[in-house]
């Protein structure tokens, strides 16, 4: 397979399962925060959006530090038998989840609070258990958010340099992503290479960007209703 | 089971506001909690449905909602809320609105049924539509007509009326009323409007600083002049129930008999038998010590002066006179109270300018 084709695969894979992953763990994390009134909401919250001030080298590299053969977390891994994780496809996975974590969290966070409490009292007062209400009238009523959350979290992970380069390398077809050949092709002056890509690049995040406007203006309006 | 009883201790605070009430209410027809904004009477409906945290006691016609550490939870209470605002859901239709809860009631606890509703609340129209293409008052239907379709052992209502103009207001009415005579349902409504007492009501609380200051049926109720709540409003005046019992077809009358007497008014197209609320404000009445024949007043009715109070003015007092078994109240200037030398047991003859029918 053709080197750069096999960036943009491994790259669509990873940003893929990563946004899923995030809006599965995602979505609890945003409904707590968006309803608890416990101390430990603020630390909690300032934890989650650490990504977004962190320079990504510095999470990267405290990932590499605790994934690796001697931090805790990459002793647990070869415990369970899964090997470390540092310079694997599924490391690269776990690490763009932190990284991209405050890009899921935050927008839903916000849908859920914008909702209010009314709704879900209603709901309740209709019979709906506390599961009941979140499925049928709190994820419907956040649907905006949850769009905005998923849209920003592959779109952020296709993105991430930094991280990608302390945890996973560049192993063609196990973790070198798009940003990562691009960054090869240009060490090597490759230019028209690197041209494709990130050409292809730019125009996919101005599509995101505007099918993402386009999207939440149309639910916002029926949100509003 | 026993008796139908509704018992609601509930304690609870936040801020500087304290709720503490301990009331023993009628398991059936209406109950209005009255009082002033802030006097707790939403707190203790929200603490009713579970909504909010407080300590105490809930058992409603024999079965325990609330005891110590043990909570039913909001869903679990055969409960139906409805709102201030409608709150209908924005994502569903008035169709999927109504069924939202309905689904929820397991087919043989439903003894409401999904048409009935429709129809009482006039709401057949609608079902297709987007909540937020209807009126206020549109709304308010459905979000009733939701609520009923839980097959609710307790219908709170949370001053349904008071978010809408007064045109939408005079729309709901006549569906609150019919479902005041044709549910079986006990109702408790929230509301700060003298004239929705007076429309719908069967008992009264009434409601300041977080206490229950009085509670029972609303004629006894009203005519408390020992409390300040009652001898100091303006619109003060008793709501009794009578039955039409003849007919003035010359003058456009009608004989509204109670218990103690009669009265004459205005005929609203009321048919012999049926059941009229009157509504008698205490400034329409005049007390005098003899019959005068030579009067417009058309109802004068002899009855015995029962207690005196102080107005909400020195040149004003309230007496409240018996007609029979029934109470009513006259507001008179404190000094025709000295001159007729009126105190309780003297015999005087009332003299009713004015008897409004509210249903």
């Amino acid at each position: 397979m053709d080197p750069d084709w096999q960036a943009v695969t491994l790259t669509v894979k990873l940003a893929t399962l990563t946004t899923l992953i995030l809006l599965v763990v995602g979505t609890p994390i945003a409904w707590w925060l968006a309803r608890s009134r416990h101390w430990i909401k603020r630390p909690i919250a300032s934890v989650v959006a650490l990504p977004l001030v962190l320079p990504p080298t510095v999470l990267g590299f405290y990932l590499l530090v605790l994934m690796g053969p001697n931090g805790p977390l990459g002793h647990a891994t070869t415990a369970l038998g899964l090997g470390t994780l540092p310079f694997t496809f599924a490391g690269l996975v776990a690490a763009s989840v932190c990284y991209s974590l405050p890009f899921v969290v935050q927008p839903l966070q916000n849908a859920f609070e914008s909702i209010g409490e009314r709704p879900l009292e209603v709901a309740a007062t209709l019979r709906a258990s506390p599961l009941d209400c979140f499925l049928t009238v709190a994820a419907p009523l956040a649907r905006p958010g949850f769009l905005t959350a998923a849209v920003l979290a592959f779109a952020h992970t296709v993105g991430e340099f930094g991280v990608v380069l302390m945890i996973g390398g560049s192993i063609p077809g196990e973790t070198k992503v798009l940003s990562i050949a691009i960054y090869d092709h240009v060490e090597t002056l490759e230019y028209g290479h690197a041209h494709w890509l990130a050409g292809g690049m730019l125009l996919f995040s101005f599509l995101v960007l505007l099918i993402l406007h386009q999207a939440n203006g149309r639910l916002d309006k029926w949100g509003r209703s | 089971m026993g008796a139908l009883v509704i018992r609601a201790g509930c304690r609870t605070r936040f801020g500087d506001f304290s709720l503490d009430v301990d009331l023993t209410l009628p398991g059936q027809g209406v109950t209005a909690l009255f009082g002033r904004s802030g006097s707790g009477k939403t707190t203790l409906l929200r603490c009713i449905a579970g909504l909010q945290e407080n300590d105490g006691a809930i058992h409603v016609n024999g079965a325990i909602w609330q005891e110590g550490r043990r909570r039913l939870p909001v869903h679990k209470r055969p409960l139906a809320y409805v709102f201030q605002e409608a709150s209908l859901f924005p994502h569903l239709s008035v169709r999927g609105n109504l069924e939202y809860g309905f689904k929820r009631v397991p087919p043989a606890r439903r003894r409401v049924a999904f048409d009935d509703a429709v129809a009482w609340l006039g709401v057949e129209r609608l079902l297709e539509r987007r909540p937020d293409g209807l009126s206020g008052g549109e709304r308010q239907r459905v979000a009733i007509a939701r609520a009923l379709l839980t097959s609710p052992e307790l219908l709170l209502m949370d001053e349904p009326l008071s978010a809408l103009d007064h045109p939408s207001r005079g729309e709901i009415m006549p569906y609150l009323e019919r479902l005041h005579d044709t549910l079986s349902i006990p109702v408790l409504y929230v509301t700060h409007s003298p004239d929705e007492v007076a429309r719908l009501a069967d008992h009264v609380v009434l409601m300041e600083g977080g206490r229950a200051i009085a509670a029972g049926p609303l004629t006894e109720t009203l005519a408390r002049i020992d409390l300040p709540m009652i001898r100091q409003d303006e619109d003060a005046g008793v709501v009794i129930e009578a039955t039409a019992v003849e007919h003035d077809a010359d003058w456009h009358l009608v004989r509204a008999e109670f218990p103690g007497g009669c009265l004459w008014t205005r005929d609203p197209g009321s048919r012999i038998g049926q059941k009229l609320r009157l509504r008698i404000m205490a400034r329409d009445l005049s007390l005098a010590l003899e019959h005068h024949g030579d009067t417009s007043i058309l109802n004068v009715l002899p009855a015995v002066v029962t207690q005196l109070a102080d107005g909400n003015h020195p040149a004003v007092r309230l007496v409240r006179v018996e007609i029979g078994e029934t109470p009513f109240l006259a507001r008179l200037t404190s000094r025709s109270v000295a001159a007729l030398d009126l105190k309780p047991g003297k015999e005087v003859w009332v003299q009713i300018k004015s008897v409004a029918i509210v249903d």
